[in-house]
This record gives structure tokens, sequence and C-alpha cells, in this order.
């Protein structure tokens, strides 16, 4: 469709306002949407809304124990933020495995969600957070504010639990409890500009050798990221040894449904999740 | 008829005015509305880094961004980088160095190296020619010429920061 509208609002209310009827493309750092509408992939609605102007939906702060990143917030931003490189390292660890640097520089966090892929690098170090996103809508004349956890945001390739008359402003998670270890991985055949075949994280508070608040999320493994719950409840509360990291795996193996593309097949997915626990077990239960 | 949208800009330290498709890309407009032809366009996917240009000081892939976007902003291109007095510093090593061979990479490589020598991605510490490879990761060079490309850029650190 021609796209009629274009629209440059400078503030949250003034661009739910712009959204509330739907049929509106949101471009913010478009390194996803500038591809994807030119190879025909995505199609732009009636509206086209420019949101790189809401400067209220940008940076990362603290307050109270709980952490929010701006929605605008770019993958370089998180990359370089002293506060998370400190409190939260997991997230800046996954920002240097993102793409490239000219993209780490446009690319937004909201960007990176709401793009939805299975394989989105910056979705996992925040699945391990427990992470909830705020969308905003404009109901009855008035801002309208909604959490949800980022688990349940996803419903599908590219499908969100967003509506087409929401923006989604800014993501945050409880600090991290005291001795949380997380770590993250990401496969592909260079280090730079690669789509994850397998992400994971891991991560977990080890004490004497015992895990507890033990968190497994897997990219690129089934429709949407994925928290492996029954591979949580394997290693909660249990001694890490061989035959446990052994259980984990098989767990690991049980919860993925890895596809076949061009990246890499269903069986070397498999192969990599269960590689990939361990590793990550050895870092996390040490 | 379709929409046009008016942006305002700096461009290569020159406010410039013109009315864009909201659907063009910047690599698009530079090109094809103002004959700047530096930027190259290749994967026009973010893989090659061949339309690498500096928006407010960052380096973006010129075809990943719509030119709609520039409004406001400050943009630097290959073509702003040499002054009357001569080659950019960057532009220079990579001419003593060998480092080009068909040419097609080099503006894109070029502006990325200097953006990795303005940002440093470990301040205090000297680059490594590892640091210089890994900041480049977003450029390819389908001649493959890469290690003279690292020597322009290590000889640009050492002449920029000595000692």
């Amino acid at each position: 469709m021609n796209i009629e509208n274009y629209e440059v609002p400078v503030s949250i209310v003034e661009a739910v306002q712009s959204l509330q009827h739907g049929d509106a493309t949101i471009l913010a750092g478009g390194t996803d949407l500038t591809p994807q509408t030119t190879s025909g992939a995505k199609e732009f609605l009636r509206t086209l809304i420019n949101i790189q102007h809401i400067e209220e939906m940008r940076g990362i702060s603290v307050d109270d124990g709980r952490y929010r990143i701006g929605g605008l917030t770019t993958v370089t931003d998180i990359l370089e933020s002293a506060l998370l490189a400190a409190e939260v390292p997991v997230l800046v660890d996954a920002a240097d495995h993102f793409a490239s640097s000219q993209i780490r520089n446009a690319a937004s966090l909201a960007g990176n969600i709401c793009n939805a892929s299975p394989a989105g690098d910056m979705i996992i170090p925040l699945l391990l957070l427990d992470a909830e996103v705020e969308l905003a809508g404009w109901i009855d004349g008035t801002l309208s504010m909604r959490s949800i956890a980022l688990i349940d945001f996803f419903t599908g390739p590219g499908k969100t639990a967003m509506q087409g008359n929401e923006l989604l402003t800014s993501i945050v998670f409880a600090a991290p409890v005291e001795g949380f270890r997380a770590e993250f991985l990401k496969s592909g055949p260079r280090p730079a500009l690669e789509i994850s075949m397998v992400s994971m994280g891991v991560a977990a508070v080890q004490k004497e050798g015992v895990l507890s608040n033990v968190r497994v999320a897997i990219g690129a493994v089934a429709p949407t990221p994925i928290r492996a719950r029954a591979t949580e409840a394997v290693l909660e509360g249990q001694l890490l040894d061989e035959s446990l990291v052994d259980e984990a795996a098989a767990a690991a193996g049980r919860e993925v449904s890895p596809i076949d593309d061009v990246r890499a097949s269903a069986w070397y997915r498999s192969h990599l999740t269960g590689v990939y626990i361990r590793r990550l077990l050895n870092v996390v239960g040490n | 008829m379709s929409l046009e949208i008016e942006i305002k800009f700096s461009l290569n330290g020159r406010q410039t005015r013109l009315k864009v498709s909201p659907t063009m890309t910047t690599l698009a407009m530079l090109r094809e509305k103002l004959d700047l032809t530096g930027g190259k366009l290749a994967c026009g996917e973010g893989e090659c880094g061949a339309c690498t240009v500096l928006v407010d000081g960052h380096t973006i892939n010129s075809c990943l961004m719509f030119a709609v976007d520039c409004d406001g902003r400050e943009l630097q291109t290959i073509e702003g980088l040499a002054t009357d007095a001569g080659l950019e510093i960057v532009q220079q090593a990579f001419v003593d160095h060998g480092a080009i061979q068909c040419g097609y990479c080099m503006p894109g490589m070029i502006m990325q190296a200097r953006y990795l020598l303005d940002h440093n991605p470990d301040k205090g510490r000297k680059m490594t020619r590892d640091d210089i490879a890994r900041g480049l990761e977003g450029n390819v060079c389908r001649c493959s010429g890469y290690t003279k490309v690292v020597d322009a850029v290590a000889a640009v650190v050492l002449e920029e920061s000595p000692s």
C-alpha cells in the first residue's frame, strides 16, 4: 500500500494518539524494516510513524531495584552502559555479539523485541532476567499502559501480543538477586552479522555446588524464543554434578523443536542445544 | 500522487533541504538525489558495510536508514572527509599502505575505520590489530584485502596516539 501519512511524534502520548486507529507502521532504527519492506516481506501500512524523536523512550535507569531500558535505546547504548556492565553484564555480552557496529548504532532494543525473531539476540538475556515489556495505548481519550512478561509477548515467528494500536515503550526487570550469574552463547559460522543457529542463556545462583534461581532461555529452536522450564526444574535446588548435567541436557533436548533451514539443520540445532547447556552450566556452576 | 516529505539536515557541514519519498533509503538519496556516489549499494541489507556513513557521529548502514529519518541530523559521507589541505589521515594511510584493490568497499571501510579510531572500544588501551579487525567486522571486502586495511588503520593508531 502507498503510505498516505508520515508522522513524527515527540512524546509517547502523541505517538499512541497517532496509532489509535491502527493501520500504521512504526519506524524506529529501521535496520529490520528497511530490508523487510524493500524485499516485499513486509508491506507498509497507511501511516508511517517515525518514533525516533521520542526522547522519553531512550536511556537506561535503575530506580528502587528496578531497571528500565527505554525502547529506543540502541544496542550500542547497551554495549557502552557502565551501569549494565557492572550490574547486568549478560546484556552487555549479548549486545557485543549483536550484528555489526553499524547495525548496533541504529538498532533499538524495542525493535529487536518487536521483530519477534526466534533468533533475536537481545531477547535471550532479557528472558533470563524475567523482563517485562510496557505497552502504551490510547483508550477512551487517555493514555493507557499495560505490562506483559516478555516470554508471553511472543506468539509466533514475527508475531507478538502487541495490538496494532500499541507501542512498546520500555523494558523493565528487577535487579538480579545476590550471586546471580547469567551467561549467553550464540552460534554462527563467523562472529559478526550472524543470525544465530542456536542462542542460549543460562542463569543461576550457585552455592556450595547447589543451583537455585535457575533460568534457561533458548533462541532459534522453536517458533518463538523459549524458557526451558522443564530443564530449569531438573536443575533447581540440585547439586550440580555430571549426572545432573546429563539429565539437564536430555531435558533441554526434549524442550526444543528446531527446524531445518538455510542456516542449520534441525539435527544440528538439537546437537548444539546439548553442547551449549553443558558449556553454560560449566560456567554458571563454577 | 505519492507522498513526499521535506527534510532538512546537515550534509558534510552544509545545510541541505530536499523532498524524499518516505520509502527512499538514505543511500538512494545520497547517490540519486545528491550525487554523492562514494557510498555503494552492494548487499542492501546491512551485511557488507559498503554504504557506511556517519549520522550524528555514529556509523550506520545508509541502506538500512530511511531518508526521512535524516531530518534534523548531521550526516558525514566519504566526500566530506578530505579537505582542501589534502586527504584525511585515514584516507592517506589507506593509500600509503596499498589497502585499496577494486575500491568498491573502501568508502564504507574508511568511514568505519574513522569511527573506530574516534570510539576506541576500550578507552585508555591502545587498539590492537584484533580490535581493528573486530571494529571493521561489519565491512566486507570481496577482494579480501584485509591485511593491508588493518595495516593502514594500525598506522593511524600509532600516528594519532604515539608512545
